[in-house]
């Protein structure tokens, strides 16, 4: 027990037909550390963890735990040497409760009868002991992402595993339960556990690693100290470049009116309630508006609103000086490009080729269709040569590549194109770098600025903090379905936004006609709508 | 070696080696099940499942019995295209029988009835079809009723207003409970021959039917893979959502497909029974096979519509084949037995497919291949290699 790592990686090379996935990747969790493992999408990070797993077999390399050499066949073996993973997409029976989920699998029974008693006792001195709080009988799909998320942990913690692996745990969470977790991970850390930590947000490599291994395109990069490297060190080490962390762009010169919504209400799925409340507001050629607000305050119901996939309650928009209300989402796409919330849900049919995806919006068109309705082939092959090459998609095969075997950066980046390229006056782009690297989210990025400097009008839903203060020329936050606050992203604090964000502060009010901050702040919408009538 | 593995991963020769595997191993199961209930005449028996018409004495003979099989293929094709069609969207059209039973209904009385012309009869088959499938699509689209429940329920709602409806005074023959027989009732809806039946020993029953359903096969392969209305129809069946995000409507594209798939049913019934092959009975009380029959030759045809040509060809020949049977070395109910076992069988088309896919990516999973390491080493230093 004298050996100071938990888990060992040597020299581990993994190949597939094509690629060589894993090249001679080394990489040492201590015991009682958090490690982060740091690389781009499609770096191998995936492919290493598999092969701990033991879901892959590597060809070259040893696994060593606790200094002696182990074989993992299987997930099974992982589970029996005490490694655990939380998937980025949790592994949890829907239907089921917290403790049904928790137990699966290893349940105790007497004479065909589930012992639950003993086990919801362990379950609650371990979740008192970590700080994760779950109610076990609540039922998963009642409970929010970051709940599941800790049914996850305690799933691990349950079976004893000491070796614990999140795989991009955050890309889910609100900003409130991000920091949750990372109070989790330390707590783990403080009782010993040791943990891998998969990531490309360098911010939470700071806020909680001990030590980070960089990958990159399949190869060991180096492993280094959190503490003595900065994050731009990190990013340069990710991307073997440097990244200009700090967006780049001239002042807007915002234009004529672009999109403007008036009195909007759009109905709740879930509740009876309505999930966007008499929101109102302005979007002009050449800016870009971001529409900031914690997850589930009636972003994804006015992104549907506005793009026409729900009908509104209440309301009237205006899209180039043209009514749009009752227009379908066909009409409304002659000047509207959607970058949508979920790219495999909606934004693409992966199992279509790339070259069907990137004539989704447009495979009508004279363009790609015949007049006697036959697609054209030769075109469409064409044009999607034409897209990858302008955007950088990569994918296996070129466009014959099925969408479903690209990787998340790459779908992201084959939508853009597609978005991007068609005729428009507006774009809406909803969280439009979730899960991309620091590399691809610099690309993304630009494409906005791009666009806003080509005289469209872009609004961007956000909820990272960090895209919410340096991309957009406007902050509108929402909040339980209303606009709360319209900021200048220039003059207000992370704090502020904050504030606005938890409901804790608004300066736009629809009865009160004194806004709490400056005036120059301020355009107070309701003012703006009673000169309309 | 290599050249083997880079075509055993090729889709096209996976299905048709797959679907080549379900019938070896059909007609092996058959075969045991014939030496079980008596060794003497197995041999015998399973031959003359295989070779059907081949096992007549004369050329005559074979041809005439030849034309009989190719008859009856042309409706299982049709109801295979329909099934078929559907599957492509995402839908499982398990409805198939009832509207082909709406065709068959609304083809004979229009035939017997209202003594109209084929043709006419034909397109009322495929409309009467196309409703019936339809309404499974409206329950969908916008109540979210799964088709398969709906599309079974029709079934029987279909087969006994059929027997109904074919049982009125214009269309039934007094006699029997046969409707009249259309070379007596209206000899011009019978789907005329046109030559064809000079080929197969002057047997009346091989019409233009045949032929059409061939084209139809076509037609439906250039509509899913070469059409803008294939590509909006496949993206719904992909993807609902993503096909409504691109603003396609998505309700409507699942009521289309399934009156489609209705109407291919539909026109498949009057494919039978407008060529005076057989009368449809009214005392019937079983949903018709030739419905379900269309779903093992999907499958068997590798989801593919050329493919279903030559799997209703073979599911209809073994079928006909099985009835050639010696009746007096085997219960009556063999033929019945042996061919649905092959059919059975030809429904694991997809599980094949699917055991070869995993044995090919564990074959290269599992250990160094020393062939291959040098290929995918240059290759991946061309992709990984720093610019």
């Amino acid at each position: 027990m004298d050996a100071p790592y938990a888990i060992e990686m040597v020299n581990i090379t993994k190949r597939f037909p094509g690629i060589i996935a894993n090249d001679n990747i080394t990489l040492q969790l201590r015991r009682g550390e958090i490690h982060a493992l740091l690389g781009e999408n499609g770096a191998g990070k995936s492919t290493l963890m598999s092969v701990l797993f033991g879901l892959y077999q590597a060809e070259e390399g040893v696994i060593k735990k606790d200094g002696k050499e182990v074989k993992i066949n299987n997930p099974n073996d992982a589970n029996d040497l005490g490694i655990g993973m939380v998937h980025q997409h949790f592994k949890l029976v829907q239907c089921f409760t917290v403790l049904e989920n928790i137990i699966l699998g290893v349940e105790s029974t007497k004479g065909g009868v589930l012992q639950m008693d003993e086990a919801r006792a362990k379950v609650k001195a371990l979740s008192e002991k970590y700080g994760l709080h779950v109610d076990p009988d609540a039922k998963i799909e009642d409970i929010t992402v970051g709940m599941q998320q800790r049914t996850e942990i305690l799933k691990m913690l349950f079976r004893d595993n000491e070796i614990l692996i999140f795989d991009e745990p955050t890309a889910v969470l609100t900003p409130q339960e991000i920091e949750e977790l990372m109070e989790i991970m330390n707590n783990l850390r403080a009782e010993g556990k040791s943990i891998l930590f998969i990531t490309h947000k360098l911010n939470e490599i700071k806020a909680v690693a001990d030590r980070v291994t960089v990958l990159r395109r399949g190869k060991y990069i180096g492993t280094v100290d959190v503490a003595t490297t900065s994050k731009e060190e990190m990013s340069r080490m990710m991307v073997g470049r440097d990244v200009n962390m700090v967006v780049d762009k001239e002042p807007a010169k915002p234009g004529d009116v672009i999109l403007k919504v008036e009195n909007m209400t759009v109905a709740s799925k879930m509740h009876s309630n309505n999930a966007v409340k008499n929101v109102s507001f302005e979007v002009h050629k050449g800016e870009i508006v971001c529409i900031a607000g914690i997850d589930g305050n009636g972003q994804t119901e006015f992104v549907y609103g506005l793009t026409g996939m729900e009908p509104l309650v209440d309301g009237k928009i205006t899209l180039c000086g043209k009514d749009i209300t009752k227009d379908s989402i066909r009409q409304r796409s002659k000047l509207l490009s959607h970058i949508p919330e979920d790219r495999h849900k909606h934004g693409l049919v992966l199992d279509y080729p790339l070259e069907y995806n990137m004539v989704l919006q447009r495979y009508y068109q004279p363009e790609f269709t015949s007049g006697a309705g036959f697609l054209k082939r030769k075109e469409i092959r064409e044009y999607s040569e034409k897209l990858e090459a302008a955007y950088d998609v990569r994918s296996g095969q070129g466009p014959i590549t099925i969408a479903r075997a690209m990787s998340g950066g790459n779908q992201q980046k084959a939508i853009i194109a597609r978005e991007i390229d068609k005729d428009h006056q507006l774009l809406v782009a909803v969280q439009p770098t979730r899960g991309l690297d620091v590399g691809a989210i610099e690309g993304v990025h630009k494409n906005l600025i791009a666009e806003r400097d080509n005289g469209r009008a872009v609004l961007l839903i956000s909820l990272e903090l960090e895209e919410v203060m340096n991309v957009p020329d406007r902050i509108l936050v929402m909040y339980e379905g209303e606009i709360v606050g319209e900021l200048d992203p220039k003059k207000t604090t992370v704090e502020e936004l904050g504030l606005y964000m938890a409901g804790a502060k608004r300066n736009v009010d629809i009865d009160a006609n004194t806004p709490e901050v400056e005036e120059s702040e301020v355009i107070d919408t309701a003012a703006a709508r009673k000169e309309e009538k | 070696m290599k050249d083997k593995k880079f075509s055993l991963k090729n889709p096209a020769l996976q299905s048709i080696l797959t679907s080549l595997l379900c019938i070896v191993l059909g007609l092996l199961i058959g075969y045991i099940v014939l030496l079980m209930i008596n060794p003497a005449g197995a041999g015998t028996a399973i031959k003359t499942i295989l070779l059907n018409f081949l096992s007549r004495s004369s050329q005559a003979a074979q041809m005439k019995a030849l034309g009989n099989t190719l008859a009856k293929t042309a409706p299982l094709l049709m109801c295979a295209l329909s099934i078929c069609f559907c599957y492509k969207v995402g839908l499982f059209n398990i409805g198939a029988p009832g509207q082909y039973e709406a065709g068959a209904c609304i083809g004979l009385y229009a035939a017997l009835a209202w003594h109209l012309n084929w043709v006419i009869c034909l397109i009322l088959a495929g409309l009467a079809g196309a409703i019936v499938g339809a309404i499974s699509g409206a329950l969908k689209a916008y109540r979210n009723v799964n088709e398969v429940i709906s599309g079974i329920m029709l079934n029987w709602i279909m087969l006994y207003l059929t027997n109904m409806i074919l049982s009125g005074k214009k269309v039934k023959d007094p006699a029997s409970p046969y409707t009249i027989k259309l070379m007596s009732g209206n000899k011009g809806a019978l789907i005329p021959s046109a030559g064809l039946n000079a080929l197969f020993a002057n047997n009346k029953t091989v019409t233009l039917a045949i032929p059409l359903a061939i084209l139809f096969a076509i037609l439906i392969w250039m509509i899913l893979a070469k059409t803008k209305f294939g590509y909006e129809l496949k993206a719904t069946g992909y993807n609902k959502e993503a096909a409504k995000y691109a603003g396609m409507k998505e309700k409507q594209n699942i009521i289309i497909t399934l009156a489609i798939g209705g109407a291919l049913a539909g026109i498949g019934a009057s494919f039978l029974f407008l060529t005076g092959y057989q009368e449809w009975s009214t005392t019937q009380t079983s949903v018709p096979m030739m419905g379900f029959n269309g779903i093992a030759a999907t499958f068997l045809g590798g989801l593919h519509p050329i493919g279903t040509i030559f799997a209703s060809f073979f599911i209809q020949s073994i079928t006909d084949g099985g009835a050639l049977i010696n009746k007096s070395v085997y219960p009556s109910q063999i033929s019945d037995l042996i061919s649905s076992i092959i059919i059975y069988l030809c429904g694991f088309v997809l599980f094949f497919k699917y055991a070869l896919n995993t044995w090919i990516s564990k074959r290269d999973k599992g250990g160094p291949n020393v062939n291959d390491v040098p290929v995918t080493n240059d290759d991946a230093k061309k992709e990984g290699g720093d610019k």
